[in-house]
């Protein structure tokens, strides 16, 4: 329909494109072993983490970056990244936190006071590179579990955190995942004891501020036997000209009859028309089953990066193991998706639901990439696998590249797929009856997710709506 | 209450609409009839806004105001509803949300208080009762996988529920059983009152003997080319157009 009045909404700012100006300590843009030693210091962590960085990097150097996924891009130079940037106030208690960097969160609406403990909802958010505040630590330590910064594990826990980091996802993984594992600055440890229901939604919220800097968190989530914690993440950065990269790593470990739920919404700055700017999303994220019964729920808004190449999977090994994964993925302006999943079937009777929801407008390119594998002794592994695609306009594209691989014969493999588009009749229907362009169609997109949207926790699916507005409204060409 | 001056309109390069008047009384039923291809359903996209149709010339005043440079949703709003002859399917879309939505889109236009949903659902189950629909209608998506008549039903749903001043029906009555033209046209006489007009676009006479319109106007070649009582149907079952052409 007019192109011009889609255009105008869609010029509109990225709501959470601010800058913070706080006073930071960051390294200087490059990466070798002092760099990896300097921040090592700045975290103050044992020395059996120096040492992993040190052989992290140099694996790292020796492989290569794969461009097998559906996007493209210039080449990214390392060494002109800073890989740390800390708030210079360093943080301990909710007293000595940053005044702006609170005003920072207070602005992305994460208020880290009371009325989340009302909600039910822990929280750690990390700033740049740094942990600035984990809330309820306390609250949850009554339970024996533990809520915290990656960093303070290495202090507090390192016998759990060595014998779990890396477990999951090696450290030369892929090209990104050793990236991070020589340089991650900060994440998320979560530790739930045998027979314990988290008893509160536990969130992260990841904040890009400072220029010129990547971020890469390590986020790694144990869950012992009989226990379940719902995990939530959520993720922004200011508008910035130049790309950001963002590659974390983040491994989950389910033991027998416990469970897992994670959810992301990522809200990154997506960059501009022209793909300038805007947030390279690189991210690792695997789970494994290990235990029988055990199960891993991934659910995943992906509205904002410039590029996403993230593929959350679940390695089914305990018998009766359940991975699933719920995706809703927006390509909008220039803004390119290549996601999915990876569902290894390893134990009896494992099951995996994969549901994929992409959305395309303007020029967004988004690409379903899923993998299922059924191994030799899996018998009666089943899979269900649902990819549809939605299509905004004319300039967009949607693909699919499913792959199915099954070695057993009693195996179930389904694969469906969609593809269809918002038509202008369906849009003006909707206005017919009084019903405003974005708002017709919001429905109409918000319809295509609700089956996604409804996996996700209360709170966040309410966030997820109001992104999805942000990003398409208007998108209709 | 409408008065549609002298309309030119054309859809891609094909002029269809050549200088069309025709005024609409307020608390009157009107009923337009014309062979296929005579601008039917060209004059009904034109009174809202349908981007196919490019009005070249004259003007549709309603309630004293052209409308033609206001959008779809602001002449709903306003009060204008159509019925659509193919209504679309929106998977994913649930009846009901959209059309609590529509409704309360037009309650905050007013300035009046927006129906909740508990009220709302009362509301529709009423008269998804009325209407001889299935019960599931409040819980499926909007016209997606309906039968011709149960669309049909839907339109006439939506119609109660929104009590817009000015109603056009086109070809509500095609594809339709007996018993469901019988409930649709009770459901077109129950919205009849002295503020409201009712334009009722059809090809056949059948449904005119469940509801009784006041004036008859037959539409030929882009003009309307007759106007008369409800008697003007007895001609044109008895000569076809045809005869009134020869008659103009």
């Amino acid at each position: 329909m007019a192109q011009n009045q889609v255009d105008k909404i869609l010029a509109q700012d990225y709501k959470l494109g601010f800058t913070v100006y706080v006073e930071s300590d960051t390294a200087p843009p490059g990466l070798n072993e002092s760099v990896l030693r300097f921040i090592s210091l700045k975290k103050n962590e044992p020395q059996w983490m120096t040492d992993i960085r040190i052989i992290a990097l140099h694996k790292w150097e020796k492989m290569k970056e794969s461009h097998w996924a559906h996007t493209h891009y210039k080449p990214i130079d390392y060494q002109s990244i800073s890989y740390f940037s800390a708030p210079k106030k360093a943080p301990n208690s909710l007293d000595d936190v940053d005044e702006k960097v609170l005003d920072a969160y207070a602005k992305l609406g994460i208020p880290l006071e009371e009325q989340k403990m009302l909600q039910g909802i822990a929280i750690d958010a990390i700033f740049d590179s740094v942990s600035v505040k984990t809330t309820y630590s306390q609250a949850l330590q009554e339970k024996g579990i533990i809520f915290c910064s990656i960093s303070e594990a290495m202090r507090e826990h390192p016998q759990l955190v060595q014998e779990y980091l890396f477990s999951v996802v090696p450290m030369t993984d892929n090209y990104f995942a050793a990236l991070n594992s020589a340089v991650f600055t900060d994440g998320t440890f979560v530790y739930i004891p045998k027979g314990v229901r988290c008893p509160m939604e536990l969130s992260t919220y990841f904040r890009i501020n400072a220029k010129n800097t990547g971020q890469f968190e390590r986020t790694l989530i144990i869950a012992d036997e009989g226990s379940y914690v719902s995990y939530n993440e959520g993720c922004s950065a200011p508008q910035r000209d130049e790309n950001q990269l963002h590659a974390a790593v983040v491994e989950l470990i389910v033991k027998k009859n416990a469970e897992i739920k994670y959810s992301t919404i990522q809200n990154w700055y997506p960059g501009d028309e022209e793909g300038k700017g805007g947030i390279y999303n690189f991210v690792t994220k695997r789970g494994l089953c290990e235990g029988e019964n055990s199960k891993i729920s991934w659910t995943q808004v992906e509205t904002d990066s410039s590029i996403t190449w993230k593929y959350p999977s679940c390695i089914l090994k305990g018998d009766n193991s359940v991975g699933e994964f719920y995706s809703v993925a927006v390509t909008s302006k220039a803004q390119q998706a290549d996601t999915g999943t990876k569902m290894l079937h390893l134990g009896k009777n494992t099951r995996s639901t994969i549901i994929s929801e992409g959305i395309s407008a303007m020029k967004g390119q988004n690409s379903y990439r899923g993998w299922v594998k059924v191994a030799s002794n899996a018998s009666g592994a089943r899979n269900f696998s649902q990819c549809d695609s939605l299509l905004i306009g004319s300039g967009c594209g949607a693909h699919t590249f499913p792959y199915l691989e099954s070695h057993n014969a009693q195996a179930q493999i389904e694969h469906e797929a969609t593809t269809s588009k918002i038509n202008d009749e369906q849009l003006f229907y909707l206005r017919q009856h009084g019903i405003s362009e974005e708002n017709a169609v919001s429905m109409i997109v918000h319809g295509f997710c609700k089956e996604v949207f409804a996996q996700l926790p209360m709170e966040f699916a309410v966030e997820a709506k109001e992104l999805l507005n942000l990003t398409l409204e208007g998108s209709v060409g | 209450m409408m008065n549609i001056k002298n309309i030119h309109a054309k859809i891609g390069d094909k002029v269809i609409l050549k200088g069309l008047n025709l005024e609409l009384e307020k608390g009157k039923i009107h009923v337009i009839m014309g062979p296929n291809g005579s601008g039917k359903s060209t004059l009904s996209k034109a009174i809202v806004g349908h981007f196919d149709v490019e009005v070249t010339e004259g003007e549709i005043l309603y309630k004293g105001k052209n409308i033609l440079e206001t959008s779809p949703e602001e002449r709903a709003l306003n009060g204008i509803f159509l019925s659509f002859q193919n209504p679309v399917e929106i998977p994913g879309v649930n009846n009901t949300y959209f059309l609590r939505t529509a409704l309360n889109e037009k309650e905050k236009h007013e300035g009046k208080k927006e129906t909740n949903a508990a009220e709302f659902l009362k509301l529709m189950r009423q008269h998804v009762e009325q209407l001889g629909m299935k019960p599931d209608m409040i819980s499926r998506a909007l016209n997606d996988g309906f039968s011709g008549g149960e669309k049909k039903r839907n339109e006439i749903l939506q119609m109660e529920i929104l009590q817009p001043e000015i109603i056009i029906l086109d070809e509500i009555d095609s594809g339709l059983d007996i018993d469901a033209l019988k409930t649709v046209s009770e459901g077109i006489n129950r919205m009849k009152n002295t503020e409201r007009t009712l334009l009722v676009i059809t090809h056949y006479s059948r449904i005119l003997d469940y509801i009784h319109p006041d004036y008859i106007h037959v539409l030929q070649d882009g003009q309307i080319i007759k106007t008369g009582g409800p008697e003007l149907v007895k001609t044109l079952e008895a000569e076809g157009y045809q005869a009134i052409n020869k008659d103009s």
